[in-house]
């Protein structure tokens, strides 16, 4: 996709982003914890398929067929009439309904679900990425060059 | 040929429940859990993953223990189970240069921007078995404040002084093949090479990388950069009208930098080969990128004389679900082919010893 989206599909888009890559146990978590959750009805899955994960040859040029990932993937109606998309890596089925409604919800109420669910599963993922960075950063190295004397 | 023999179905279960039966082994030993391979056996469970073409770690750990830890079985599980879902479609690229970075090493430029990593690495260890890591738990990483810094690919670093070929990009229109829909047709484009060599058996392309090293198809490397960590996988959906993440996957990228080409048009550049692979797995990316780089062979106009340039015969052997398929055929019952072979070789006989008594 290069077309450009608008500021309302980007939030969308940051809040299904921080949701896929949630540990399953967070969402879960987060998602128990939420207050009337909503009924809702099954459009289509929950069900897991593939997607075939693309490259780049040389990082940046022609693209090429790397690997499958298996993926899962729920569309549903909440009782008020939203559609929401669930998509997340793996098998977990759960997890890609719960997307799938929390999506729904937040078209309804996203300073609610962005303040309950979004924002503290962020600053989760964020935790984990810079342990994992501090982690890879003590294993810099840092070159020093031997002064050879004049002898 | 092959002719329908009765008979074994009493021993074929039974053979199955003992094979259950080996696979559990001692009982008083404790069960391995799934969780112990994925967090254990890291790097079987990737190379199950890669080389299954499936990525699922919980689902390779389980390939694994199904297999015995035989990792071609565990692939082959890998590759029968991909077949039994649906193709929801294809990702957008993955973008490499904004990786979360878990090693980062480059054996051309010792400074570069975002500094060198190792990572998780057995480079630099004694390779003496220890022990002592037996049932211990580890000491918790070190840490250091990470350093907010871009870490730009090392090509694209050498890219901006026109020293090496740029990536290579194709027409807009080109179609991105895949092989695990169309049978291949040689010769093949470089994305279908890449795809090919991506899933192909470690072992086969570690000893063509090898050969290429010992002469057969000299390439002159240099590992520009090798680059481990976790990347965004994007999918366009189509009920929403724009791509969003899936999560992340954890891949390894090489970048192998060779010797020049030039022409009368186009200036002495660094050429390349590229490596990536699903999970962390070095030796594979590595591997790959050489048998890239020897394998365009014919794009830069060199002599094609070494088994690792000759595209047909590295693509068609790199698999190893297909070798591994082929080779053990010959296990199952060939009775009237080697009948037929009996009553060929009794005839030839027969007539051996005819012209022998007639030359007496």
């Amino acid at each position: 996709m290069t077309t450009e989206i608008s500021a309302e599909q980007r939030a969308r888009k940051r809040a299904l982003d921080v949701l896929a890559s949630a540990p399953s146990k967070a969402l879960a978590e987060r998602w128990d914890a939420f207050g009337d959750k909503p009924d809702h009805q099954r459009l289509r899955g929950p069900e897991t398929g593939l997607v075939m994960v693309r490259g780049r040859a040389g990082g940046g040029g022609a693209p090429f067929n790397l690997g499958e990932a298996t993926v899962s993937r729920a569309s549903v109606r909440i009782v008020t009439g939203e559609v929401g998309h669930g998509y997340c890596l793996g098998r977990d089925l759960d997890k890609a309904e719960a997307i799938a409604v929390i999506d729904a919800l937040r078209q309804r109420d996203a300073t609610r679900i962005d303040a309950e669910i979004i924002a503290p599963l962020e600053v989760l993922g964020a935790e984990r990425d810079e342990l994992r960075a501090d982690e890879a950063a003590a294993t810099r190295v840092d070159f020093f060059t031997m002064v050879r004397g004049d002898n | 040929m092959y002719v329908a023999v009765k008979g074994g179905e009493a021993a074929i279960a039974n053979a199955h429940r003992l094979l259950a039966d080996r696979r559990r082994g001692d009982r008083s030993v404790p069960a391995l859990r799934l969780d112990q391979i994925v967090e254990q056996l890291g790097l079987a469970v990737d190379r199950a993953m890669g080389e299954g073409s499936l990525y699922d770690r919980e689902l390779a750990a389980l390939a694994l223990l199904q297999a015995r830890g035989d990792l071609i079985e565990a692939i082959f599980l890998v590759r029968a189970y991909r077949t039994t879902l649906p193709r929801f479609g294809y990702s957008e690229p993955i973008d490499t240069g904004a990786m979360k970075i878990e090693r980062r090493i480059s054996a051309t430029f010792k400074d570069l921007p975002g500094g060198q990593m190792l990572g998780p690495t057995f480079d630099y260890t004694h390779r003496l078995l220890d022990p002592s890591i037996v049932g211990e738990d580890a000491e918790v990483p070190a840490v250091r404040d990470a350093e907010d810094e871009q870490a730009p690919r090392v090509t694209d670093l050498l890219g901006r002084q026109g020293l090496i070929e740029p990536d290579g990009d194709v027409g807009e229109d080109h179609e991105v093949g895949d092989l695990t829909r169309e049978p291949l047709d040689f010769p093949l484009d470089r994305d279908l090479r890449l795809q090919a060599l991506a899933r192909g058996d470690e072992g086969f392309l570690l000893a063509l990388g090898y050969s290429t090293q010992r002469g057969y198809g000299r390439t002159h490397p240099f590992v520009g950069e090798i680059r481990i960590g976790e990347v965004e996988v994007e999918f366009d959906i189509p009920e929403l009208g724009f791509a969003v993440s899936l999560g992340r996957v954890r891949v390894t990228e090489c970048q192998m930098v060779n010797q020049f080409k030039g022409s009368a048009k186009i200036p002495p550049q660094f050429t390349r080969g590229y490596g990536l692979v699903f999970g962390q797995a070095e030796r594979k990316a590595m591997a790959m990128s050489l048998v890239d780089r020897a394998l365009r062979a014919k794009e830069f106009g060199e002599d094609i004389t070494a088994p690792a340039q000759d595209e047909e015969f590295v693509i068609s052997h790199s698999d190893n679900v297909q070798a591994t398929g082929f080779v053990e055929h010959l296990k199952l019952p060939h009775y009237v082919d080697f009948q037929a072979e009996l009553d060929l070789i009794r005839r030839m006989r027969a007539e051996f010893e005819g012209k022998q008594e007639a030359a007496e």
